[in-house]
């Protein structure tokens, strides 16, 4: 590459200005008070992980991973996400803390993205996990939770799709017996590609049947969560127990979030399978205000902890914080707190310092700003709400 | 649901014709100008419905970024820009298919054949996949130029008559796939907007369906 330019930075890395910051910390500050009322505890992990445990485990591609050598040579990456980190946390340090453990973070996360702009490769993410807690109650929970705090960010719309990659793979398993053909059709789902899926059941030559459920099973998107309810009953009628007892759970979990009156929010989408791999039953994604981009993603991954030697269930969330401050209109009067400014001159030093220590007391944001300091007096006091001058020349006898 | 402003993408050049026909068989009442008009946004009266007619390369960009709910895009367009879009209906129109083509008899005297594209992805991923390496080079228009003036030793590009090749002295020497144009929803609209644009997609399926009859 050429000589960079003084002002460039790395490769899809970018500066935060007091503006965005401000936003993103009134964002932090409403999801660190409201993960904290629902008994979740913070946690803080490194930036730097091993390639072979947090890098392996992340199910992040490769070739998107930030990966290079420590000073002893070994295979270091910027972690990719925060879930595998906790897990092993999990396994490790809170081995013998009580089940289930409720943890949450606020991190950057760091990605290798395409050049283009909207794909930051360090964003910021909030998010929540509840580990050992196998039943469907644990994951009402975490996707209750998660809309709580998209609804509290000021998230205009907010919406969520759900659906359980524990049945698509039992359910396609069990008409086609065999995994490799289960893995093309899941990620055909994943790329969103209609068209090819109908291609590629068409191409296997499956009997009748079992080619019309795949086909009727990607075009269930298209319904409503009561006919897809009940157009899941028909699937699962004379399939194998796994796609009967996740069809069970499908069932709960509409049923509790019914009771959490959540039900009009969610669009249940049994197509949904998100990127991360070590996801094994239900997953989520969130949406809201008028971004192309989903702003939050979760699920349940009762694998994950295995890789670091405890077996154990878990499921959680997280809301990337970039998206979600581009999906949020914030009027600009309430955008930012507002600011005044003292400013003074030698004699009334010291009036101003106490008139200032005064006015921070009360909670208001003061500048504290010397005359002879500023460079343009106009463009300086424009900034501010109000300001105060203690300018007087007469000497206050201090 | 109240009903919000849809806004469509649209390819303008080769594929535009075929697309408004499909959009008018499936109950869309576009007006007489449509085709000939040069603005870049319509709005229809009697419908919530915006169009806004871009490059074909482009109309993923403006569906991904949520710019457009929905779009009306190439197989060709789609594979090459690997966009994160719901690919919902093949709708069997503007078909073609992708191809290498060079001279008749052409013995390579390269080490690694030289492949002219404006597909750069769909023709590596094509020759990785078969194991072979070869050099390639992105071109952005009448790429049958390429072996003629010995710049390469074949084309990676579509066909769809076959008549280019022909009157420039080419032949097909592989098919890699085969194209149409395809309806593409933005996978947050489809949430938000989600009964609205499943109407549509019905209707264009409906369509679709229609048109597949009729060519038969």
């Amino acid at each position: 590459m050429s000589q960079p330019y003084m002002f460039e930075k790395p490769l899809g890395l970018r500066d935060t200005l007091p503006r965005a910051q401000q936003e993103i910390s009134r964002l932090e500050l409403i999801f660190q008070r409201e993960l904290q009322r629902w008994g979740y505890d913070f946690i803080k992990t490194p930036a730097l992980e091993y390639a072979e445990t947090i890098g392996r485990a992340s199910a992040i591609a490769d070739n998107r991973l930030f990966k290079f050598l420590d000073a002893e040579g070994h295979p270091v990456v910027l972690r990719p996400d925060m879930t595998t980190p906790i897990a092993r946390i999990a396994a490790s340090s809170l081995r013998n803390a009580p089940l289930p453990l409720r943890l949450s973070y606020t991190a950057d996360l760091y990605r290798s993205q395409r050049k283009e702009g909207g794909h930051p490769s360090e964003f910021e993410q909030t998010g929540a996990e509840l580990i050992g807690d196998a039943t469907p109650y644990a994951d009402v929970e975490v996707i209750s939770l998660m809309m709580s705090l998209l609804e509290k960010s000021g998230l205009a719309s907010v919406r969520l799709a759900v659906g359980h990659v524990g049945f698509v793979n039992a359910f396609f398993y069990d008409l086609v017996k065999d995994k490799e053909i289960v893995k093309q059709l899941r990620n055909l789902l994943y790329n969103k590609n209609d068209v090819g899926f109908h291609e590629y059941v068409a191409s296997l030559n499956l009997p009748i049947d079992a080619a019309k459920r795949l086909n009727a099973f990607v075009d269930s998107r298209r319904m409503n969560n009561e006919e897809t309810l009940a157009y899941i009953e028909t699937l699962v009628s004379g399939s194998a127990t796994p796609v009967h007892s996740y069809y069970r759970n499908i069932l709960e979990l509409i049923h509790l979030l019914k009771l959490d009156h959540l039900e009009s929010q969610i669009d249940l989408d049994i197509t949904l399978v998100p990127h991360l791999s070590y996801y094994t039953g239900f997953v989520f994604q969130g949406f809201g205000g008028n971004l192309g981009f989903p702003v939050a993603s979760g699920g349940r991954y009762d694998d994950l902890l295995a890789k670091f030697n405890r077996p154990c269930p878990a499921t959680g969330f997280g809301i990337r914080l970039d998206r979600l401050m581009s999906a949020i209109k914030i009027p600009d009067d309430k955008r930012s707190k507002r600011k005044s400014a003292v400013i003074y001159n030698r004699e009334n030093a010291g009036i101003a310092m106490r008139f200032a220590a005064e006015e921070r007391e009360k909670g208001h944001a003061v500048v504290l700003q010397h005359a002879d300091g500023i460079d343009n007096p106009d463009t300086f006091e424009q900034q501010f709400e109000s300001v105060n001058y203690f300018l007087d020349r007469t000497e206050t006898g201090e | 649901m109240n009903q919000s402003v849809i806004t469509i993408a649209m390819p303008k050049g080769r594929i535009f014709g075929d697309a408004c026909k499909l959009l008018r068989n499936a109950g869309f009442r576009l007006p007489d100008t449509f085709e000939t008009t040069r603005k870049l946004i319509l709005d229809l009266e009697s419908e919530p419905f915006r169009f806004i007619l871009a490059k074909p390369v482009d109309v993923p960009t403006y569906v991904e970024y949520g710019a457009a709910d929905l779009g009306i895009s190439g197989k060709d367009v789609l594979l090459e820009s690997g966009r994160d879009v719901y690919e919902m209906v093949d709708l069997g129109i503007s078909k073609c298919h992708m191809a290498v083509a060079g001279l008749p008899g052409h013995q390579s005297r390269n080490p690694f054949l030289k492949i002219a594209t404006k597909y750069p992805k769909i023709a590596s991923d094509f020759y990785r996949r078969r194991g072979e390496q070869v050099d390639l080079i992105a071109l952005n228009g009448s790429i049958e130029l390429a072996p003629i003036v010995g710049l390469a030793d074949a084309i990676v590009d579509i066909v769809s008559s076959g008549q280019t090749l022909k009157e420039n002295g080419l032949v097909e020497y592989d098919r890699l796939l085969d194209i149409s144009s395809r309806l593409i929803v933005n996978p947050v609209s489809y949430r938000l907007k989600k009964t609205q644009i499943d109407q549509i997609v019905e209707k264009m399926i409906r369509a679709t369906e229609g048109t597949k009859i009729g060519m038969d």
